[in-house]
């Protein structure tokens, strides 16, 4: 008798080496060319400086730089000023793959899985045979640690090889520096662009970049509020795997069902899970450690059939309109675009993940005519960089006719042609991407839509700003022509007739048959009374307007003027930014709300100029530079710069 | 028909007047004009003309094109009376780059000149010689035992007879036709025979057909300049001589015979003045073709449409024109003149022409 061939290829069968499972899944992973790798390695380690800092509520300040050496050699350093590491943590950290802190956790974050800046020193050591340096000081009157460090592959654990502690001017924060290979010159591109795509969405963060022909590249920050902290929630029943459910039955504290349901999940209040349990056949009051494998399935089944309330949504944090506008303008300061517009989405939900979208629109100035749009694309405040055409992004983009919004359009499909730049974020806690390396958000019908109905709204924004924009610009050129061309035919029959030039006003008021609104917007700096101090968006605007600490007060001046050959009385509106706070206003509104201000507008006779006034403060220069503005109780076809006001 | 000089300024004052009491009266300037279209042109039995209909065209400074149309109008009508009271002329063309200094009030084109200064005729009822303003061209060429005494620019009187003292070229007829400038002091002929092509008239020239017919040969040069046209009309009213018109066999050439004897329709206004409504149209027919079997070309896509645009033309609803021009649209068949050539170079003057003369009634067999 021979010994079964199973003892045989049990000689064989041993752990798989992370080293040898990197080796084999680097393409997943984002190190596939040694071109992508430099960028995989850049964006690991700012994604989790930007993460740290903002846990411990401190703005980002972070230093990159990338030196360029011998044999396709680079060095990476990223530091930030975040609340730094401890010691005894910085080998688990940086020298052990699918360890960390977020991984369990469901809120909205930028690294999940913990293979991220593990993998980069791992990909340093396996191919430039240097180990990382990592330095970390976590408190002002502390020295900084400085740890050599290598991974053992085998084991999957970090090594210390070398530790000191030296002096750090920073009150904390956290150093890396990598060897890795890389190929600079083709991936240098892509660093300063996800780092300018980053600062985009990150405004409350300070990038500079030192790149290796010693260039310095700032990327300043535009905002001085932390993004509102996202909360952890418990996992959603819809989102639930079974396996998931299984682990958690088994290991929860709860002894009964009921109590299970309700401290384990999300959106389970008395009511669902009654309905739940009934659903399931199951008696609520059931040890949820008995339950066997039948009983979960019909649990999990049971979770589907029933309605249950979408999941809470503060454990997400988008950007915000006003601050997506004020990163796009920063950063296309350049192009000078005609005008920037956003639009945020109402969270929603998809598998019980509670997501939401924000998309903003660059327009005009010196982008190309006759260039497909560029797209910038984001999860989780990470810009996406390669793999555009899997995105979901680009497919809800691509799937809208945007021939009806001034764009060109082959066939009404595709990316469209026009001076666009288009911006997409979604956030959520759990980002579907297409693979590990995390560069394209995979086709979810629920987030394909959202997507979709935030760019309509945009692309309507763009519309009616060309439409408003081509009947100003022709009335403006008729009303130029007549005030030349009428002085002109009056001048010549006067003098034929030996008569004096007669006056034209009311003909000209007649001729135009509008009323022409025009506005003007202007900025103010203000002393500041204190210096600025690190708030949250949850600020309220409950402010005083004279002792606010943005420094500009936005000075808003209208002018109405009626040329109709009738008095006209209505009604105006002008839009306001939500985080604005409104100082004097004259003449006094009828209505001040968070969003709008409205005059009941006294009746203005032919050829008379009426000016409103209002001051903002809250908002930096430039962040309110155009007012919208909307009428009611008249013609909205006699009125030019104004649109008709649909209700609040 | 002409007016003197005060009586033009008057009119020409009466459009500035207009304008300047729209201004002092609060009012969008405006001037109104007849429509010159060809659906407002209708025939006045009294002139036995075509002339303008009721339907009016207002220029008004509410549209941007309406107030350079006026500024326009101010710069010309402020030109004429300054050319009336220096005692000066120019050409449409001169007067086009005269414009030219007219800051806002400048012209794209000449056509658009051109066609301002017939509206303010159509607005005055004055006509553009009153305003000192004359065509590029001159009038076409008459060879005929006609003599003729013109006013010439040494303001002598000069007699010329057509036959006897001018080359085969003929007598050129000049841009002012009217008896200031031109008298008839004799005429030995039986009819006017008008032709649309230089080479047919050298033809006729060549054969003598003048004399051997006692025909008043005219050429027009293709569409008459209105010198030509009053020059026929003088001639046939003063010495009651018959008008034939003989042209090629295409819509265009009928135009060319409408305006003669109808009015054209850019001058309804002057209809009466300028046609000779008894003219007669002579040939190439399109039924010439079939019954002189003539060579044919096919008809163009702009020939057509010209045909059935002509179907719908108030001045060819009689039952002649009618039923030439669904003939030749059936055929799908134009021709020419010269094509007579065919049967060799006396078969127009010994054998067409007298054929088609004894059918008009102005030749006896």
């Amino acid at each position: 008798m021979t010994e079964p061939i199973a003892y045989e290829l049990a000689k064989k069968q041993k752990e798989i080496s992370v080293a040898e499972f990197f080796e084999r899944n680097k393409h997943i992973l984002g190190f596939g060319n040694s071109t992508r790798a430099l960028l995989t390695s850049v964006k690991e380690a700012v994604d989790n400086a930007l993460d740290a800092c903002e846990e411990a509520d401190i703005l980002p300040d972070i230093y990159v730089e990338v030196s360029n050496h011998e044999d396709e050699e680079c060095r990476i350093i990223v530091e930030d000023n975040g609340p730094g590491i401890v010691k005894q943590q910085i080998p688990h950290i940086f020298g052990r793959l699918l360890y960390g802190s977020r991984f369990h956790s469901i809120r909205q974050t930028r690294g999940q899985q913990g293979i991220g800046i593990s993998a980069v020193v791992l990909y340093g050591q396996l191919t430039t045979g240097k180990h990382a340096r990592i330095v970390s000081k976590i408190k002002p009157d502390m020295p900084a640690v400085v740890v050599e460090l290598a991974i053992d592959t085998n084991k999957n654990r970090g090594e210390v090889i070398q530790t000191e502690t030296v002096h750090w001017d920073k009150p904390s924060g956290t150093r890396v520096e990598i060897n890795i290979k890389a190929d600079y010159k083709r991936g240098k591109r892509f660093v300063y662009d996800y780092l300018q795509s980053t600062s985009i969405v990150n405004p409350h963060a300070r990038i500079v970049y030192r790149d290796a022909e010693g260039a310095e590249h700032v990327f300043e920050r535009t905002s001085d509020m932390l993004p509102r902290k996202s909360v952890e929630i418990k996992p959603h029943p819809y989102g639930v795997e079974l396996g998931t459910l299984m682990k958690l039955a088994k290991e929860t504290k709860a002894r009964k069902l009921s109590s299970f349901l309700k401290t384990e999940f999300s959106s389970m209040g008395d009511r669902t899970t009654d309905a739940v349990c009934s659903e399931a056949l199951l008696d609520k009051n059931l040890d949820p450690h008995t339950l066997t494998r039948e009983q979960i399935v019909a649990l999990h089944k049971a979770f589907k059939k029933v309605k249950i309330m979408a999941p809470p949504t503060d454990c997400l944090s988008p950007i915000g309109e006003m601050l997506i506008k004020r990163s796009l303008k920063q950063e296309t300061q350049e192009i000078s675009p005609e005008f920037i517009v956003t639009a945020t989405r109402p969270p929603a939900v998809f598998s019980g993940n509670p997501f939401q979208v924000e998309v903003g629109l660059v327009y005009g100035g010196n982008l190309p005519k006759d260039k497909p749009v560029k797209i910038l694309r984001f999860a989780n405040r990470i810009p996406l960089l390669y793999q555009q055409g899997d995105c979901i992004s680009t497919h809800a983009i691509e799937d809208i006719d945007w021939r009806r919004y001034g764009f060109e359009q082959p066939n009404g499909k595709g990316i469209p042609i026009g001076p666009a730049i288009i911006l997409v974020h979604v956030a959520s806690t759990m980002i579907p991407y297409t693979s590990e390396s995390k560069e394209a958000i995979a086709d979810v019908p629920e987030i394909e839509n959202e997507i979709k109905l935030a760019l309509r709204e945009c692309a309507r924004k763009v519309e009616s700003h060309i439409n408003k924009k081509v009947r100003r610009v022709k009335t403006r050129e008729k009303f130029e022509l007549i005030t030349k061309v009428l002085p002109e035919i009056a001048k010549k029959s006067a003098s034929m007739l030996g008569k004096p030039i007669p006056s034209l006003d009311r003909v000209i008021t007649k001729i135009m048959d509008v009323v022409w609104i025009e506005d003007l917007v202007e900025y103010e700096k203000v002393k500041r009374d204190k210096k600025p101090v690190q708030s949250t968006l949850l600020t309220t605007a409950t402010q005083d307007a004279t002792q606010d600490d943005g420094g500009w007060i936005t000075k808003s001046t209208i002018y109405v003027v009626n040329y109709k050959s009738k008095p006209q009385r209505f009604n105006l509106y002008a839009v306001i930014p939500k985080d604005a706070v409104v100082g004097s206003v004259t003449p006094k509104p009828v209505k001040i709300t968070s969003n709008y201000l409205k005059w009941e507008l006294p009746s203005i006779p032919p050829a008379t100029k009426v000016d409103i006034m209002f001051e903002l403060a809250g908002l930096n220069k430039g962040d309110f530079d155009e007012n919208d503005l909307y009428v009611e109780d008249i013609n909205p076809a006699y009125v030019i710069g104004a649109d008709k006001w649909e209700g609040d | 028909m002409a007016h003197n000089e005060k009586e033009v300024i008057s009119k020409i004052d009466g459009i500035a007047e207009k304008i300047y009491e729209d201004l002092v009266n609060n009012e969008i300037p405006t001037l109104k004009l007849s429509t010159r279209t060809r659906s407002n042109i209708q025939f006045d039995e009294r002139l036995n003309v075509w002339k303008y209909g009721k339907s009016k065209t207002e220029r008004s400074a509410k549209t941007t094109d309406g107030a350079y149309m006026l500024l326009r109008t101010m710069y010309m009508v402020d030109f004429i009376k300054e050319m009336i009271r220096v005692k000066k002329s120019s050409t449409l063309r001169e007067m086009y780059y005269i414009s030219e200094g007219w800051n806002l009030g400048k012209f794209n084109s000449q056509d658009e000149s051109d066609m301002l200064a017939e509206d303010l005729e159509v607005i005055t009822g004055c006509m553009r010689e009153d305003f000192k303003l004359r065509p590029e061209e001159n009038g076409a060429s008459v060879i005929g035992d006609l003599v003729i005494e013109e006013v010439t620019r040494n303001n002598q009187k000069k007699r010329i007879h057509c036959q006897d003292d001018v080359g085969d070229a003929g007598y050129a007829i000049p841009y002012n036709v009217e008896p200031d400038k031109i008298s008839f002091k004799s005429v030995d002929a039986d009819f006017i025979l008008a032709i649309e092509t230089g080479g047919m008239f050298d033809r006729l020239v060549e054969n003598k057909f003048d004399t051997t017919h006692r025909a008043i040969l005219v050429h027009l040069k293709g569409q008459p300049a209105r010198s030509t046209r009053r020059f026929i009309k003088r001639l046939h009213e003063e010495y009651k001589l018959p008008v034939a018109v003989f042209t090629d066999c295409d819509p265009w050439s009928y135009r060319i015979y409408a305006s003669i004897a109808y009015g054209a329709i850019k001058t309804a206004h002057i209809s009466e003045y300028l046609a000779t409504p008894a003219s007669q149209f002579l040939g190439v027919t399109p039924s010439d073709i079939e019954n002189y079997k003539l060579p044919t070309d096919k008809l163009t896509s702009e020939d057509i449409a010209a045909l059935k645009n002509e179907l719908e033309d108030p001045r060819f609803q009689d039952s002649f024109w009618k039923n030439e021009i669904k003939l030749q649209l059936n055929m799908g068949k134009k021709s020419e003149q010269q094509a007579l050539a065919k049967y060799g170079l006396d078969y127009v003057t010994d054998t067409y022409l007298p054929e088609k003369l004894v059918e008009l009634g102005l030749l006896k067999k």
